[in-house]
């Protein structure tokens, strides 16, 4: 590596950058800035602000809706969308790939900037020059392919091929490597490191510390929206337990109510839990999980997103996650079969899901109805509903939970995240459930929301049911959890009580198979 | 409760005119039986009075009756998220199997109209099965059906008409019988009349106890006596009208058909565990699903019924033009689908409702109805169909798009500023805070935005 990009011109700077959505601040004076020709990475727990400033560098956020300013090769500039940040060399490679499955290889790094001829796309121009393209990123596949008979990891070069084809000075790489397998992924971190010796520079987001440790030149450190520190990985003597302290390091403030729990005997329990993915048959989503749960405990799940852990939940809520290879679930002492929901439910389990809107509630309902959802057989005589019922049972949970609405007639759709989730909490209590998932049950919800919900938590475990918590937010499953599991890649990576638990040693096991301690 | 105090002291205003009409809980129909009235309205003042008379209201019901019957299961199937085509060509196919039927195999009519319902049954049971297991869009499995079951009925008629004998046009071209005393009136109409006022009263009277178990405040007494008071007037005039006709008409029997099944679906999906999973599958078939709904179940009951309620149809069709035809039935999912539409359900799924749609085909039949007595041609009231259907819904996405309340909170909207103004200027109330309080809300869709995209 060439030593004088250590001290190299200044790329992109970006000044005490503040963005904020309705209720949230999203970015608070974020700096950041990239030196022409390194490698820079960002790291933050998911929800810490990463995404949010690449959308703000890429124009995705128009120049106007964020305040602060942004410097690119010497001068300001004022992207007003994805195009003009394009146009200026800056390419941004999402998580999600932005490649239409149908077209060919060639359709798609040239879509939207044809070449043409007379008018007309001039397609052996263009082939031409995707062979070269592919060439650069090591791919050697036939143009005319079509991007969904080829695999993620090569996909993922597909797009890069794209953005050398728009003369990319500054590429952006959000979460490259996490769809991919290890070799693949190595492939793609030698490419970086290969277009940074033709002068690129890059700006990579990634959980896994591993790889960022490995190519990175610098690492910008972003916590709760703030810019917290800046590392030069070498001058610095960066390893992953620096940047975990850097990521983690926040105190631990009392936002947990104190709670005691008198645990009992283990009801629930998992066992080899193997689920493919339902599209990929080679990719295992769930790796021979066995976890159990014990009567009055809320046992934590922590991984970064894509870990695996909704994808365990939702498998195990009757299967609606996946291709259910095998394992066992064994409730009070017995094997129970749970391959619909209404079995799942029936068999007292409850699994609030990550996606309120898209999977927890019906938006056009008003809150009775969504109320009751889950079980409206509870409060029906035969196939009849009973309005009155179903009136008095919203209402109780109305007033139970502080749900802040005027009447139980309102839609869902008109209250705040919070009392949205109360909502979905509510329909899952109606059901009597034995055992109650909650994924990400916090997310998207203002502080005092939360710990109102952290509430119901304890208050559902001191009635003997168990609870499975998942959550991105260390800090939330240290201060509500009993005992805590870490997922990574599919797999249950270590066990803790909470008691042994902290930060770091957690987030060790979060981004890796490693088992490093393990008290249990 | 200040705000009632002030209101119910502050004397009359828009928004107490809209619980008279609207009820409490369903505002959302106001808007289009508003325009109902209207319409009406407007055309008993340009046909010089012959809209609203005798011979031509019960010409209307018997008209139209079968595409309202089918304008109900549609709405089913549209809140399910689905759409079907096939009915026009699945109720010819019915009434073509129950002409021969009758004719050829000399089936008694009741026996008939079993066997129809029996077709229709079997057809649901085809169609629900690509729709629901195999998962090939509604749209595409019934544009096939519109050409499969047309075709069969062509095929099995040699494109021929067959005749129905006398017995069987009952269902569609009958009356009520005169019994009784002769009164110059159709004596079993007035009792129907009679017995709609009556359910009028005991449903007003029972809503008001069920808001007071429930705890909250019924609508103030004046509001529930004008309203069962206008309404009563409104069904005895219309009863009068019906019983007063020629000797020998009186109110449909395919008029009764509708009015029971109005009532029977009507509960079905506001009272029932399969109408709630309806609304829940069409609304967000995945949290659906998370709750233990059997999507495919319910998809399936819903193609299917729509095909059994179009067999009815057909037949009532078949009973009044006393003869099975080929093109029976052509268009017929048009005008169905325009009725629910008009009659503010989404395109998306998850919102509509029975009586809603049935509204919207009134609002259709009236038009079509007015403008014939009007002497306009057939290629002009198409022409006004189009546009009638093309701005009801267009007002709808306008104000969805607007993340407003659907095409009633638009039409009560431009009504409501005049007469809200000074209350809020004057009396300072609680509606002043916020504009959400006078927008009908019920059961009307707040597509709110994605709130703060959650960062990462």
């Amino acid at each position: 590596m060439n030593p004088s990009q250590d001290t190299g011109p200044t790329i992109l700077e970006m000044r005490s950058i503040t963005k904020e959505f309705p209720g949230v601040k999203a970015l608070d004076k974020v700096s950041l800035t990239v030196r022409a020709g390194e490698i820079h990475s960002i790291c933050g727990e998911n929800g810490a602000g990463k995404s949010t400033l690449m959308k703000v560098l890429s124009g995705l956020y128009p120049y106007g809706s964020y305040s602060g300013s942004i410097y690119y090769q010497g001068s300001e500039v004022r992207f007003k969308d994805i195009g003009s940040s394009e146009a200026a060399g800056i390419v941004i490679i999402h998580q999600e790939l932005a490649l239409i499955p149908e077209l060919s290889i060639t359709e798609n790094i040239f879509l939207g900037n044809e070449p043409t001829r007379f008018g007309a796309i001039d397609w052996i121009q263009a082939k031409k020059r995707a062979v070269e393209l592919l060439a650069r990123v090591g791919l050697s596949d036939d143009p005319d392919t079509q991007i969904k008979n080829i695999g993620v990891g090569k996909q993922q070069l597909v797009e890069i091929a794209k953005a050398l084809n728009k003369s990319v000075k500054l590429l952006i790489l959000d979460e490259p490597t996490a769809a991919l397998n290890e070799n693949d992924s190595q492939h793609l971190l030698d490419l970086i490191l290969g277009l940074k010796g033709r002068g690129i520079s890059s700006i990579m987001i990634s959980h896994k510390l591993n790889e960022i440790e490995q190519i990175s030149d610098s690492i910008t450190i972003i916590r709760d929206g703030k810019s917290i520190e800046t590392l030069n990985v070498k001058a610095d003597g960066v390893n992953e337990d620096r940047i975990i302290r850097g990521m983690v390091g926040r105190t631990l403030e009392n936002r947990f109510p104190e709670h005691t729990n008198t645990i009992g005997e283990v009801f629930f329990e998992v066992r080899n839990w193997l689920v493919q993915h339902p599209q990929v048959a080679e990719r295992m989503v769930v790796k021979n999980s066995s976890f159990t749960v014990r009567r009055g405990e809320v046992v934590g799940f922590a991984g970064l997103m894509g870990a695996g852990r909704t994808e365990l939940a939702m498998s195990l809520f009757g299967h609606s996650y996946g291709n259910f290879i095998s394992g066992q679930i064994i409730k009070d002492g017995r094997e129970i079969q749970v391959r619909t929901v209404a079995e799942a439910i029936g068999h007292g389990m409850a699994y609030v899901s990550e996606d309120r809107k898209a999977l927890g509630l019906n938006l056009l309902d008003d809150i009775k109805r969504s109320v009751v959802s889950a079980k409206l057989s509870k409060i029906s005589r035969g196939e009849v509903v009973n309005d009155i019922s179903e009136y008095q049972v919203a209402e109780k949970y109305r007033k139970s939970l502080r749900i802040k609405a005027p009447t139980v007639d309102d839609g869902v759709s008109t209250l705040s995240g919070g009392n949205q989730q109360k909502v979905v909490l509510a329909k899952w209590m109606f059901t009597d459930p034995d055992l109650l998932i909650l994924d990400e049950p916090t997310r998207g919800i203002d502080v005092g929301a939360k710990a109102e919900i952290y509430g119901i938590i304890h208050e559902l475990a001191a009635e003997g049911k168990g609870v499975i918590m998942i959550s991105s937010e260390l800090p939330e499953l240290l201060g509500v959890s009993d005992r805590i599991y870490t997922i990574f890649e599919g797999q249950i990576t270590n066990e803790l009580p909470v008691s042994q638990a902290d930060p770091e040693t957690l987030m060790r096991s979060m981004t890796s198979t490693k088992k490093k301690v393990n008290a249990v | 409760m200040s705000d009632r105090d002030h209101r119910e002291a502050g004397g009359f205003r828009f928004k107490d005119l809209k619980l008279v009409l609207g009820g409490g809980g369903t505002l959302k129909q106001f808007g289009i039986l508003g325009s109902l009235v209207l319409i009406l309205l407007l055309f008993q003042f340009l046909t010089g009075g012959l809209t609203l008379s005798s011979g031509n209201l019960i010409n209307v019901v018997s008209q139209y009756a079968y595409i309202l019957i089918l304008a109900i299961g549609m709405v089913m199937v549209i809140i399910a998220g689905h759409i079907d085509l096939s009915v026009g060509s699945v109720a010819a196919l019915a009434g073509i199997l129950v002409a021969i039927s009758m004719e050829r195999w000399n089936f008694p009519w009741p026996v008939a109209i079993l066997f129809g319902l029996l077709i229709g049954a079997v057809i649901g049971l085809w169609q629900g099965f690509w729709v629901a297991y195999v998962g090939v869009p509604a749209f595409i499995v019934t544009l096939a059906g519109m050409l499969i079951w047309r075709g069969t009925n062509q095929y099995i008629g040699n494109s021929a008409t067959v005749p129905v004998p006398q017995d069987f046009t009952y269902i569609g071209a009958g009356y009520l019988p005169e019994i009784g005393p002769d009164t110059g009136y159709n004596n079993l109409t007035l009792l129907l009349g009679l017995i709609v006022v009556l359910a009028i009263v005991y449903g007003e009277w029972r809503a008001r106890r069920t808001r007071r178990v429930m705890g909250s405040e019924p609508v103030p007494l004046w509001v529930s006596i004008t309203r069962v008071v206008l309404l009563s007037a409104v069904v005895s005039y219309a009863a009068l009208l019906f019983a007063g006709g020629r000797v020998g008409t009186s109110f449909p029997i395919s008029g009764i058909i509708l009015g029971v099944l109005v009532l029977f679906y009507s509960f079905v999906t506001r009272n029932t565990i399969f109408g709630r999973h309806i609304y829940a599958v069409g609304g967000n078939s995945h949290a659906a699903e998370l709750s233990g709904v059997k999507s495919r179940r319910i998809n399936f009951l819903v193609m299917m019924n729509m095909s059994i309620l179009a067999a009815l149809a057909g037949m009532i069709f078949v009973a009044r033009s006393q003869a099975s035809g080929p093109s029976d039935g052509v268009s017929w999912e048009l005008d169905a689908i325009a009725a629910v539409f008009i009659g503010g359900a989404a395109v998306s799924g998850g919102i509509g409702t029975v009586t809603g749609s049935i509204i919207g085909g009134l609002v259709m039949a009236v038009l079509n109805n007015g403008l014939q007595l009007m002497g306009v041609g057939s290629d002009r009231v198409q022409i006004i169909k189009g546009l009638v259907l093309l701005l009801a819904v267009a007002i709808d996405v306008y104000n969805k798009s607007q993340g407003r309340p659907s095409i009633i909170g638009f039409l009560t909207r431009n009504r409501r500023d005049p007469g809200e103004q000074p209350g809020a200027t004057g009396g300072g109330t609680g509606a002043s805070e916020s504009p959400s309080p006078v927008v009908p809300t019920s059961g009307t869709p707040e597509t709110v935005r994605p709130s703060a995209a959650t960062p990462n």
